[in-house]
């Protein structure tokens, strides 16, 4: 409740656990940070400002920039023109299979970058089955970020919706408001906050958005991350990426400033818990209808696309067969394909497993940290934790690249890609533990304590049990980041070290083995797919109010 | 016995308990109530060893049990929340203390079948949790409080979550059960009527310290302070100077309030006093009659008949009983 004397004897301990994420973090995060900067403001030892120079008054570099904001900002008002009305009706309204429905809107989300930038080049690219190539345009980049991002409205505004009483709404229309006026005056203003941040998050994932833009923007259409891969990987010009980078960072960290502010309003607001069931069956003809239309829609959202890539992975020259997932084992003599799709897929595999280890114990580590002490080390860590959630992938891979050959020179060790991997997933595995180390735990080690469980014990019986299963949850979110991270990897991989999001952009990059990288894309798709229903069924058995 | 002496407890430099002293006896059950923020919570925590007190005693049986941690007290706590361990079935949380206590086996089995039944749910032994109504999950933690058989049970506002009906009917079996195990319990809550239905004895907390310690009876009719009295409801409490300006005077210069209890009131054609019916209530079997006798506030009376609003009725008072307070 206030004071936790009990725990003042453990701050020796918890300070030594502090030592490994504090020293990872600065090593592998802030360190590299650092070297981009000074990539980009020092030259030949003195400081210059050449390349923002060149920055700023190159075209070029300028029309970037502005495509990258208005493309985000297109992104999030078309992303909550999609998904508000999808949040309401699973918040209000009951009908048969309204769980998994919700639970399936949840895939796009999921999916690797790359998978979700072929499937929209299948769908709407050259060959496209309705008859349209819209490379190249931003409306395919548009219409990916859609598909990509509605989850997060709907989970982000849709769960607070479901707290909001909706007596509130029927106090309000008794009062004499019609539907109109009660939207405005109760319900949009009870929901800002949680619409802000969910449009501050659409809009910082648009923002740093990599795998569609370089897939489907065909390099006609840029963003400052796309830019910076390709000035410091094809123009080795990493100056200007540096600089490019520190924009990048700016905006970034303007960005998940506004979050946080919005985020802390979003919990200081009064918490408005409704009584008893506030679903219903849709009762009139309107609102029959909207659910119908709303589920129609998003069906169509998530299913197309990813029907489409299944289909046309599965389309060979003269009707349909599995020829393209065969040549990914067993590639044809003097064919295109110069990396073994096989030895990509043992890759990936042998990457992930160090990288779900590494993140799995820093995210203990750092966990129990912030759980554990209330001082500013924990504050301080729990923002610092979250930063490379927020900081884009390319930056982190950028960063690897300028930075780790000193003083110890990682750029060649196999660990270097499970560590960015890692890196990536940190927050996911924090993000799982922590509300459950918090929430119920004291109560629950208080209980134990109180039937006679020594400290040690009550940690064995009551946090262990608890955590681990938060833990496994986080442990099968590294594993599927790991294994469809694009951005970073693609600064750091080597000829010898081709991941399967690698192989994939390879392969479509080659003439004649699109059909190749689409099964490939279905195959890391299904992988990922089975990790994500692995932790929905994980978090929804848990029983009680965890 | 547990004996608490001059209790303190500072949150940020606040008094959240400041002084506070209670004896709660073998075999007893005591109530702590006292409105929110009052303290009582923390000193459930003080004494279960969950929170250390800055200043003042906790002891058992006359030894000192500050420096004996929480796990080795011998205390069983219930929480508000209840707390149940959301991994383990009903029979794993009412056998988690028997564990403790390196109790398992047949011996640990029957011990859970015996509590299960004593709190009507036998056979209880394989649901989850998740899967229990609020009411059973009330009984679940209960049964788990009880089964390493503790010294002293703490019980934190325990069905304060519950709905009215529900909450009658568990008071009743609470009270059967920690009879027929001959509990020692201090009970925490803010309402009076559960304070009232399973208490032996009462103590009333106010910003920290406790203000009033009696059995139910004494409390209601002889509470120490017009603040108790309001506390717990008590009627009719006036100012001195009203009750003199009617002709009841004060005993002592001291007093500056008083309250006439409902009961010593008589609505009778031979009473000495006349007042106007200013309004009357039906009360299931008696009517509650509010009488205006020019005193600033109503006096309330209780009536076996109705007599109608606006008439002139006449009473008499038994001076005696009138409880006056000087604080």
């Amino acid at each position: 409740m206030m004071t936790a004397p009990a725990r003042t004897g453990s701050r020796a301990g918890i300070a030594l656990a502090a030592v490994v994420p504090v020293a990872f973090l600065g090593y592998f995060f802030i360190y590299p940070l650092v070297a981009i900067l000074a990539t980009g403001l020092v030259e030949e030892g003195r400081f210059a400002t050449s390349a923002f120079t060149q920055l700023i008054t190159d075209p070029a570099m300028r029309s970037i920039a502005w495509f990258t904001l208005w493309q985000a900002t297109l992104s999030t008002v078309l992303t909550l023109a999609a998904g508000l009305p999808a949040a309401y009706v699973f918040a209000r309204f009951r009908f048969p299979g309204r769980a998994v429905l919700r639970s399936l809107t949840l895939i796009p989300f999921v999916l690797p970058t790359i998978v979700v930038g072929v499937a929209f080049l299948a769908l709407l690219g050259p060959g496209s089955p309705i008859g349209v190539d819209l490379r190249g345009t931003i409306w395919a980049i548009l219409l990916a970020h859609v598909f990509y991002n509605t989850a997060v409205v709907i989970r982000g505004v849709g769960a607070f919706w479901e707290q909001i009483d909706p007596r509130l709404e029927d106090a309000a229309r008794s009062l004499g408001a019609s539907r109109w006026a009660t939207l405005r005056e109760v319900t949009l203003p009870i929901l800002r906050p949680a619409i802000l941040s969910s449009a501050a998050l659409v809009f910082l994932f648009s923002f740093t958005s990599f795998g569609v833009i370089l897939v489907l923007g065909d390099l006609r259409h840029t963003t400052l991350e796309v830019e910076i891969w390709r000035q410091a990987t094809a123009f080795f010009r990493l100056d200007l990426a540096a600089a490019l980078a520190v924009l990048q960072l700016a905006g970034v960290t303007t960005i998940l400033v506004v979050y946080a502010r919005i985020r802390r309003r979003l919990t200081t607001e009064l918490r408005l818990r409704p009584v008893g069931e506030i679903t219903r069956r849709p009762q009139t003809r309107g609102e029959r209808g909207l659910v119908a239309a709303t589920l129609f829609g998003l069906a169509l959202l998530i299913a197309v696309p990813i029907g489409v890539l299944v289909a046309r992975s599965l389309t060979t020259a003269d009707g349909f067969g599995v020829d393209a997932y065969v040549n990914l084992v067993d590639p044809p003599r003097n064919s295109a394909i110069f990396v073994s799709p096989a030895e990509a897929i043992a890759n990936s595999l042998s990457y992930a497993v160090p990288a779900v280890l590494i993140a799995s114990a820093v995210g203990l580590l750092a966990s129990t940290v912030v759980v554990g002490s209330r001082g500013r080390l924990s504050r301080a860590l729990d923002t610092a934790i979250m930063l490379p959630l927020g900081t884009s992938a390319v930056t982190i891979g950028f960063g690897f690249l300028v930075a780790l050959d000193a003083p110890f020179d990682l750029r060649a060790s196999f660990l270097l890609i499970p560590i960015a991997h890692a890196l990536v997933a940190i927050p996911f595995v924090v993000r799982s533990a922590i509300p459950v180390m918090e929430s119920v735990q004291r109560r629950l080690r208080e209980a134990a304590t109180m039937l006679g469980a020594t400290p040690l014990r009550a940690w064995r019986e009551v946090d262990l049990p608890l955590v681990a299963r938060a833990l496994l949850v986080g442990a099968v979110f590294a594993f599927a980041i790991s294994l469809g991270e694009f951005g970073a990897t693609s600064f750091i991989v080597r000829p010898d070290t081709t991941t399967i999001p690698i192989a994939i952009f390879r392969l479509l990059g080659r003439p004649g083995t699109f059909s190749e990288a689409m099964a490939m894309a279905v195959v890391l798709m299904a992988v990922t797919a089975v990790a994500a229903i692995t932790i929905e069924s994980l978090r929804g058995s848990r029983s009680g109010g965890v | 016995m547990l004996r608490v002496t001059d209790l303190t407890v500072c949150f940020d430099g606040v008094p959240a308990l400041d002084g506070a002293n209670l004896t709660v006896a073998d075999g007893s059950v005591h109530a702590l109530m006292g409105p929110s923020g009052s303290g009582k919570s923390t000193m459930l925590r003080v004494i279960a060893g969950l929170e250390r007190p800055d200043a003042g005693e906790v002891a058992w049986n006359g030894a000192s049990v500050l420096a004996v941690p929480a796990h080795e007290r011998g205390f069983g706590l219930m929480f508000q929340d209840y707390a149940l361990f959301p991994h383990r079935s009903v029979a794993g949380n009412v056998a988690f203390g028997l564990r403790m206590q390196g109790l398992g086996g047949a011996a640990a089995e029957q011990r859970v079948a015996e509590l299960l039944d004593l709190v009507g749910l036998p056979g209880y032994e394989d649901r989850s949790i998740g899967t229990l109504s609020g009411g059973e999950q009330q009984r679940v933690a209960l049964a788990r409080t009880l089964a390493p058989r503790p010294r002293l049970v703490l019980l934190d506002e325990p069905i304060g979550a519950l709905d009215r009906s529900l909450r009658e009917r568990l008071l009743d079996e609470m009270r059967e059960i920690f009879t027929k195990v001959d509990a020692t319990a201090l009970y925490v809550t803010h309402d009076r009527d559960e304070a009232f239905a399973i208490a032996d004895r009462i103590a009333v907390i106010k910003d920290g310290k406790i203000v009033a310690d009696d059995d139910p009876i004494g409390l209601w009719h002889r509470p120490p302070s017009a603040w108790v009295a309001r506390f717990i409801g008590l009627e009719n409490l006036f100012p001195s100077a009203a009750l003199d300006q009617v002709g009841l005077a004060h005993p002592s210069p001291a007093h500056t309030s008083g309250i006439v209890p409902p009961e010593s009131i008589v609505l009778t054609p031979t009473g000495d006093r006349t007042a106007t019916v200013a309004a009357v209530h039906f009360r299931g079997g008696t009517y509650r009659v509010e009488l205006d006798i020019g005193a600033g506030q109503p006096l309330v009376a209780w009536s076996p008949t109705a007599p109608s609003p606006g008439s002139t009725v006449r009473f008499s008072i038994a001076a005696d009983r009138i409880i006056w307070f000087t604080a």
